[in-house]
C-alpha cells in the first residue's frame, strides 16, 4: 500500500467538505425554537388570497391602505399592490388597453359619459404578490435574503438584501421593486405584522366591496375554502408553474 | 512499513496546516453567520420576528366597533354596513390605542365618494354610480346622504 501526497490531499479535502456540510445539516436538525409572535404557530397556517374581479370597483382603497400601513414610497410611486384598468376591444381581444395611473392610488376617474364605449369590455384587476409556493424570486436570491416563510408568505430580510435586483427580474408578475430609501428589494409582505396577530391585511380590511379576501388555506373553516369551491378560480400565469396563491374569480383571458 | 512513515514530518506539517484551516473556518463561521440562520431554511430565522413586529397603522373595524356602538347601529342593514371604518376615515390605530385621541379629521366627501360612485363603464354593472356633475354639481355629498346609511327613503 502506497500513500502519496496527492491521495492524502484528496482524502483530507473530502473530510473537510463533508464535515462542513454535516455541521450545516446538524444546525438544521437541532433548530426548532418557538416563534417570536405569541399565540401564533407558523406551521398552522398557509396564507393565500381570493380576489373577486366582478366585485372590484376600482376605488383604489387597497392601494392607499397598503401605502399607509406599510410605508410604501410615495415619491417616486412604488407599489406593493396596485389596480389595473382593462379595456378589451372586440376587434383585438388579445391586446387589451391596460391603464394604471398612479397604480390606482387616486382611483380611476372616468372622463366622458359612462355609456360612451358600449362595444368594449371593461373591468378592473387588483394585483399584488402572488406568494408563490415555488416562487422564482426566492430561488434566484444569492444571499438568502428572500424566502418563503413556514406559513407561505414570501418575505425579504432587509438586513441581508444587497439590492442585486435578481429577484426583481425573476418575478413574472412584476411585484418587486428596489426601495430607493433603503436600497433593498421590497414587496408585499401580506401585512405579516397584522396576520400574525389575527388581523386581516390592510388591503382586505379596507376593500369596500369585499373583492379581496385573505384566506388561510390550511384552515378548513376559513371562508376561502368555500369560495374556492363555489367559484371557477384561476391564478395568473399558470404556465409558469409558480404555485401562485392569489386566486382570481372570473378573470378575463386577456389579463397577463 | 518503515517506508510508509519515512517522511512523516511532511504528514504532520500538512495535518497541522489543515487543522489550523478547519479551526479558522469554524471560528469565522460561528462569528460571521447569524445564530438564527438556517433555523427554518436558507435564511435568517430572526427576520420573521422582525417583520412580524413592524408597526401597524390600521386598527381594524372590530376595534372601532368596541366604542362606536351608535355608528354600528346606524350602519345596520345599510349598503355601507360591510365597509371597513378606516376605508373612509383613514388609519386610526393610534386613535384606538390612546382611547380617542388624536381625533381624526372628517373626510372630504367631494373627494371621497366619487372614488367609488362616479360613473364609469369599468365599474361592475349594477353598482350604484352617478355622473357627479349632473347629480350634485356642488356641495358636500353628506348634505343629503348619511354616509353610514346612504339610502334616502
Amino acid at each position: 500500500m502506497t500513500f502519496d501526497r496527492r491521495k492524502f490531499l484528496l482524502d483530507t479535502g473530502k473530510l473537510l467538505v463533508l464535515s462542513a456540510s454535516a455541521s450545516v445539516a446538524w444546525e438544521a436538525i437541532v433548530a426548532g425554537k418557538p416563534e417570536t409572535a405569541p399565540n401564533y404557530t407558523m406551521t398552522d397556517h398557509w396564507w393565500g388570497m381570493a380576489i373577486d374581479v366582478d366585485k372590484c370597483i376600482g376605488c383604489g382603497s387597497c392601494v392607499r391602505a397598503c401605502k399607509a400601513e406599510n410605508n410604501v414610497p410615495l415619491d417616486p410611486m412604488y407599489f406593493r399592490t396596485w389596480v389595473e384598468q382593462y379595456r378589451v376591444n372586440p376587434d383585438d381581444m388579445d391586446h387589451p388597453t391596460v391603464e394604471s395611473p398612479n397604480g390606482g392610488y387616486d382611483g380611476f376617474p372616468f372622463k366622458g359619459a359612462p355609456d360612451s364605449d358600449p362595444k368594449a369590455k371593461h373591468f378592473f384587476v387588483p394585483k399584488l404578490c402572488n406568494h408563490c409556493a415555488d416562487s422564482p424570486c426566492t430561488q434566484v436570491c444569492p444571499v438568502g435574503a428572500t424566502f418563503i416563510s413556514p406559513d407561505g408568505v414570501v418575505l425579504i430580510d432587509k438586513d441581508y438584501c444587497l439590492a442585486c435586483r435578481y429577484c426583481v427580474q425573476a418575478c413574472p408578475y412584476g411585484c418587486r421593486f428596489i426601495d430607493p430609501r433603503t436600497m433593498t428589494a421590497d414587496k408585499c409582505t401580506l401585512c405579516y405584522q397584522r396576520i400574525t396577530k389575527g388581523l386581516t391585511t390592510a388591503c382586505c380590511e379596507n376593500c369596500p366591496t369585499g373583492a379581496r379576501r385573505l384566506g388561510d388555506l390550511k384552515n378548513p373553516n376559513d371562508p376561502i375554502q368555500q369560495f374556492l369551491l363555489d367559484h371557477h378560480v384561476v391564478v395568473l400565469k399558470p404556465q409558469m408553474a409558480t404555485g401562485a396563491k392569489v386566486y382570481y374569480n372570473d378573470l378575463d383571458g386577456s389579463v397577463r | 512499513m518503515s517506508d510508509l512513515f519515512k517522511n512523516k514530518v511532511h504528514l504532520v506539517r500538512m495535518a497541522g496546516l489543515f487543522l489550523v484551516g478547519i479551526v479558522a473556518f469554524v471560528i469565522l463561521r460561528w462569528w460571521m453567520v447569524p445564530k438564527s440562520f438556517g433555523e427554518y431554511g436558507h435564511y435568517r430565522g430572526a427576520a420573521l420576528g422582525e417583520i412580524a413586529s413592524l408597526p401597524m397603522h390600521y386598527a381594524g373595524r372590530a376595534a372601532c366597533e368596541e366604542c362606536h356602538t351608535d355608528i354600528v347601529a346606524q350602519r345596520k342593514g345599510s349598503p355601507h354596513e360591510q365597509i371597513g371604518c378606516e376605508t373612509c376615515h383613514g388609519p386610526l390605530l393610534a386613535h384606538a390605542e390612546a382611547g380617542g385621541e388624536p381625533k381624526p379629521a372628517l373626510p372630504d366627501s367631494r373627494q371621497l365618494c366619487p372614488r367609488c360612485h362616479s360613473a364609469s363603464p369599468y365599474r361592475p354593472k349594477g353598482f350604484p354610480q352617478v355622473v357627479v356633475a349632473d347629480h350634485a354639481p356642488e356641495g358636500q355629498c353628506t348634505a343629503c346622504h348619511n354616509p353610514h346609511a346612504p339610502k334616502i327613503s
